[in-house]
């Protein structure tokens, strides 16, 4: 997937929201390049969102981050024009939404993007499966027909069985999920949450992460998430927008903001990441030196010998992982005349290249040797040892590749 | 005094205004007025053909039915003590008379209430209206009341309705006015037309709210039986009205006594009216 053949869903030039009442003139200091507390000063207008621009392809989840105040809650709005911009245009599906009457715009919000609210907004007199149907209600759909979407769209956020309850009756867990199901049931292209997680406490929260994933792996709707946690856009974004007083400083993958961060507000903003909820195993492994089967025990101690390790992988000639030997083994073998099968350990300890270093920590601490990274097809990717982890984990850059494609670098390495 | 300034002739012109309302208006008043008569006459004849006793009962059900047991009892010995004082007649016409303001204020002040709520000028112009309606002294409006509508019950409905809808249209609008921003926000967000907005979420959750403006609407028309009396409304104000001009102080006290049995079971039932919605409604 090159971002050249990604279709666009979503495209926001230049789109910009002044409060306050001197919005021309404070809009002429700022296309002159004036800065916000300036513009302030001169006008008393109020930047909320200056000249923002972005795409986001169809099928992603694009993160749009900062602190409160930074102007993505207001960015948000103003993409399905809860609040109107200053100026600026935004457009889905190439129709400009902002130039819209206010029937085609209601089309819009009907069909085509629906929103998730912080605060839930869900309608305290309404039923659950009344609160669902809402959307497909006031399209004026037939009773039968919005039931059955309703009752689809609980099912997906695992709330069967609560149709006929009250919102006060959920936890906020729950209550949220019925959020999420009712902006499903219009089945729109694109979902805006606005901070949807943040009012849900952490254990909660990572569930409902989870299954926003899973839901977007299963529906792949275009998500646009806003959220004021990092550690919560690394882990669901795509793609990131980092916001900072109604700017928008970067925007990259959740890797190309941790490893380039384009100007210190960004790496003040990371320095404080759980680098072992982020990095992989791929980003921080070795080549693994290994040695193919039908080479024999000789070979393997040979190999052993000149790198100066007491154990080595042993693979086929597709380089499948099939085991590792180590050297007292590949002696025995050598001396006896068998083959390198016949001494394998074929219980080694294997990873797929996206595991967090957060779930490495106790492989990594109880295996005997370094913990092997496999493709999808058991091949042997490289391995990973500790020194790595704990470099990594400290921030030393050293130890952390930004590609999964190997270099060839240190093999001197027992574990 | 300042002499040097003329007197100005407000009331002169005030004068010369209802006069030509009067004159003007004459048949639209006298419309109005067999409406409101009519109204008021057809709901004492309606509730005088049940005999005491069962109008009591069927008062006492419906008090029980929306309230709780307590508020029943009360109701059928509080409507009992009436009829045994000798009250039943006037009461049933005060019943009307309260009813019938009443009725006026919902139909008139809801819309209106609706209305202020979603236009900004509009408010603008409504509120000082009501804050003259609610602290114009009644006498200063009874007066042309009679002019208008001569002497009988519809001055007193219409000086009740004048003090008694202001709470219904205020109620409204702030029952519309704090609905949740971000409800609104979610029902905006999903296309919904103003109207949608309006019918099926503002004022579901603006109920309760509006529910206790039409109860205090209920008490301020209760509370100006005996002004209406002077006006010559029929009902347990007359009474009132009797016994104190002519220093019956335990007439008086008997009559007072059954207004306020009369005040306290409205009140209870209508109060408990809006509380008893399905939940969800708090």
């Amino acid at each position: 997937m090159t971002e050249e053949n990604k279709k666009i869903k979503l495209k926001v030039s230049n789109v910009t929201k002044i409060f306050g009442k001197h919005t021309k003139k404070a809009s002429q200091l700022l296309s002159n390049g004036k800065s916000k507390q300036e513009i302030l000063k001169l006008t008393g207008a109020t930047i909320g969102v200056n000249q923002a621009n972005f795409e986001v392809y169809d099928g992603e989840i694009f993160v749009i981050m900062g602190l409160s105040g930074s102007g993505k809650s207001t960015l948000v709005r103003m993409l399905n024009r809860l609040i109107e911009p200053t100026y600026g245009e935004v457009l889905i599906d190439n129709e400009n939404i902002i130039s819209m009457s206010k029937e085609q715009l209601r089309n819009v919000r009907r069909k085509k993007i629906s929103m998730v609210f912080q605060k839930f907004a869900l309608l305290p007199h309404r039923t659950i499966l009344q609160n669902t149907e809402y959307g497909l209600e006031i399209q004026g759909i037939a009773k039968q027909t919005r039931h059955e979407k309703a009752l689809q769209s609980l099912k997906l956020v695992g709330l069967e069985g609560y149709e006929d309850q009250y919102p006060d009756q959920l936890s906020g867990g729950m209550q949220q999920r019925v959020g999420l199901a009712r902006a499903l049931a219009n089945n729109p292209d694109i979902l805006l949450m606005d901070e949807a997680f943040s009012a849900l406490d952490p254990l909660i929260r990572k569930d409902m992460q989870d299954e926003l994933l899973e839901l977007h792996d299963s529906m792949g709707k275009t998500i646009i998430f806003i959220t004021h946690d990092l550690d919560e856009a690394l882990r669901i974004g795509d793609r990131i927008a980092l916001m900072k007083d109604g700017n928008i400083v970067q925007i990259g993958t959740p890797e190309e903001i941790l490893m380039n961060p384009s100007n210190e507000y960004v790496e003040r903003f990371i320095e404080d990441v759980d680098f072992s909820k982020v990095l992989t195993a791929g980003h921080i492994m070795k080549r693994a030196e290994t040695v193919q089967v039908e080479k024999g025990p000789r070979v393997a101690l040979t190999l052993m010998k000149n790198l100066g390790i007491s154990s080595i992988y042993v693979v086929d000639k597709q380089n499948r992982l099939l085991g590792a030997v180590t050297a007292q083994n590949a002696k025995d073998a050598a001396e006896n005349g068998v083959s390198l099968l016949d001494v394998l350990e074929g219980e080694v300890t294997s990873v797929p290249s996206e595991t967090l270093l957060t779930d490495l920590f106790e492989m990594v601490s109880t295996a005997s040797i370094p913990v092997a990274v496999v493709d999808d097809r058991n091949r042997m990717r490289g391995i990973v040892i500790r020194g790595a982890l704990i470099g990594a984990l400290a921030g030393n850059d050293s130890y952390i590749h930004q590609s999964e494609i190997m270099e060839p670098s240190v093999l001197k390495e027992v574990n | 005094m300042n002499k040097w300034l003329p007197r100005i002739p407000l009331a002169d012109w005030i004068d010369s205004f209802v006069d030509w309302l009067t004159s003007t208006f004459g048949g639209l008043f006298d419309g109005v007025s067999s409406g409101v008569e009519n109204s008021v006459d057809g709901m004492v004849n309606v509730l005088g053909l049940f005999p005491p006793i069962v109008l009591t009962i069927i008062i006492g059900l419906l008090a029980l039915w929306l309230t709780k047991k307590s508020i029943a009892v009360f109701t059928f010995i509080g409507f009992l003590i009436i009829d045994y004082l000798g009250y039943w007649d006037a009461m049933l016409n005060t019943l009307a008379l309260v009813l019938t303001s009443v009725i006026i204020s919902i139909v008139v002040g809801i819309p209106l209430g609706i209305w202020s709520s979603q236009k900004q000028m509009v408010r603008k112009i409504v509120t000082p209206i009501l804050d003259f309606m609610q602290t114009m002294p009644a006498f200063v409006y009874l007066l042309p009341a009679i002019f208008f509508f001569n002497i009988g019950v519809v001055p007193g409905v219409v000086a009740s309705v004048i003090f008694a809808m202001p709470p219904t249209i205020r109620l409204t609008i702030l029952g519309i006015q704090q609905v949740p921003a971000d409800i609104i926000e979610a029902t905006e967000s999903f296309g919904s037309t103003t109207a949608q907005r309006l019918m099926k979420v503002q004022l579901p959750l603006a109920m309760p709210t509006i529910m206790a403006g039409i109860n205090q609407s209920i008490m301020l028309a209760l509370s100006m039986v005996v002004i209406a009396s002077m006006v010559g409304a029929p009902g347990l104000g007359e009474e009132v009205y009797r016994a104190v001009t002519q220093l019956k102080i335990g007439v008086g006290v008997e009559a007072g006594i059954a207004i306020v049995i009369v005040a306290i079971v409205l009140d209870r039932i209508t109060q408990n009216a809006g509380k008893r919605k399905k939940r969800g409604n708090v």
